[in-house]
């Protein structure tokens, strides 16, 4: 038996909001399938379920918010028999918790609870076979004792979909100044190696398959990570735990204020085109509040980039559990010795914030020129 | 498509990028009034190209400071 439990999709969330089941008993599911939509603080999540299977039983009822960790619903493992709903067998096993009971419905009582924005789902019925009656639905609304929350499932209201986000964001940087010991350091990098090697890239690409430096930055960013493993995971149970892979937590700013950083999985992997095109999608689909679980709860490292803002330097406040967050300004001319010789060359500034219990300063310095090294070289990208 | 039409796209695909702007002023410039990263104008030319069929090559971006500017662009391309 498989349970299906909450996931935790990030340091700033202790519960969760069913919005949606995407399945139903009976249901095979397999590694990677969407099975439920989440409210979190900061967006509906889509759900993935990790485990090949067979949906037994839907526990947790759309509209409940639960706490992380909680039974789900239950799957019955590939091969794994399937308990039926009423078993001949003689020796019945004991039931598992009881589930929500689907009750009759007369259609006026249907409607009223609809008008209502009660959830017909958790209401116990008074009438004839435990039929819900519009007298069940009128208790409901009063506010009587009632076996599950009686709210429809809905999306927050704006304004309180804002404020969530914002107690979200406070706890989880609170958390950060609070726990982390952070160090850090910046570095000014050149760019003009980049820049033509981008400008040339793009003369020659239609509009819609044309690269944004911060592609590149990712990029840079990750497979300096290959070599400074350190900077990758998180610290949990007082030590550092390394990650498997480099899955990049990029910060996103939403129209409507606030922010989310979620990951792009195993970006040192990536192509250029396939990271910009997943660059991309990840920032339409956080802004339109359509993220997988995966995306929130992956990330090894977050890069931050204020550069479209003007800012020349940027002193990030680390995500925990992780360890690590880069940071990069504006792409600008800056004065630049060479040679002997001072002239003016695009440049932007990284900086790094990291965790002083995984490393230190020597090693976030390092980390930091073999940034800057990759960028140089961006035909290797 | 003329450019009062040209006019009529472009401010769709702004505020679909952008759903909370209201007026744009013509001849301000367009990231004085729109927050826009490079993300979004990105977007913004891509959704230009796939309604309009015009190209817009990275180094004509500079002529694209407002929304008077793009319009006038476009509409010398679509002749």
């Amino acid at each position: 038996m498989i349970e299906f439990k909450l996931p935790s999709l990030g340091a700033d969330m202790d519960e969760g909001k069913l919005l949606e089941w995407k399945v139903k008993p009976g249901d095979k599911v397999k590694r990677g399938d969407l099975v439920a939509v989440v409210e979190t603080p900061k967006a509906a999540v889509d759900v993935e379920i990790w485990q090949d299977g067979v949906v037994q039983e839907l526990i947790t009822q759309p509209g409940e918010t639960i706490p992380v960790g909680t039974v789900m619903a239950r799957l019955a493992a590939a091969g794994e028999a399937l308990a039926p709903a009423a078993a001949p067998t003689p020796a019945p096993a004991p039931a598992p918790a009881p589930a929500m009971t689907r009750h009759p419905i007369s259609p006026a009582a249907r409607k009223h609870a609809r008008e209502l924005g009660i959830d017909v789902e958790t209401l116990a019925g008074s009438g004839p076979h435990g039929a819900v009656t519009v007298a069940d639905v009128e208790q409901a609304a009063k506010g009587a004792p009632k076996p599950a929350p009686a709210v429809a499932p809905a999306a927050a209201p704006p304004a309180d979909k804002a404020l969530a986000m914002r107690k979200a964001i406070a706890a989880a940087m609170s958390r950060s100044k609070r726990e982390i010991p952070h160090y850090y350091l910046s570095q000014t990098i050149p760019m003009q190696r980049a820049m033509d090697w981008l400008t040339a890239q793009n003369e020659r690409r239609p509009v819609a398959e044309r690269l944004l430096m911060g592609a590149l930055q990712l990029k840079a960013v990750a497979l300096a990570l290959k070599d400074f493993p350190d900077f990758n995971g998180f610290w949990k149970d007082n030590a550092f735990q390394p990650a498997q892979g480099i899955h990049v937590g990029v910060a996103i700013s939403l129209r409507q204020g606030g922010l989310i950083a979620p990951a792009i999985h195993d970006v040192a992997e990536l192509g250029l085109d396939e990271l910009m095109k997943s660059l991309s999608d990840l920032v339409r689909r956080a802004r339109a509040g359509s993220l997988r679980s995966s995306e929130m709860s992956d990330p090894t490292i977050t890069v931050t980039n204020l550069g479209d803002q003007g800012v020349d330097e940027v002193f990030a406040i680390i995500y925990p559990p992780q360890v690590a967050i880069v940071g990069f300004g504006r792409v600008a001319p800056r004065p630049w010795a060479e040679d002997g010789m001072i002239g003016a060359v695009p440049a932007v500034v990284a900086s790094l914030a990291a965790d002083h219990r995984a490393s230190d300063g020597h090693r976030g310095a390092r980390f930091l020129a073999a940034i800057a090294a990759r960028l140089q070289e961006p035909e290797t990208l | 498509m003329d450019a009062n039409e040209i006019r009529k796209v472009v401010l769709a695909e702004l505020k679909h990028i952008a759903p909370e702007l209201e007026d744009v002023v013509p001849a301000k410039p367009l990231r004085d009034q729109v927050d826009l990263d490079s993300m979004d104008w990105l977007n913004f030319l891509v959704a230009l190209n796939e309604r309009l069929k015009i190209e817009i090559p990275e180094a004509d971006y500079r002529k694209l400071g407002t929304l008077d500017q793009v319009v006038a662009y476009l509409s010398a391309k679509a002749r």
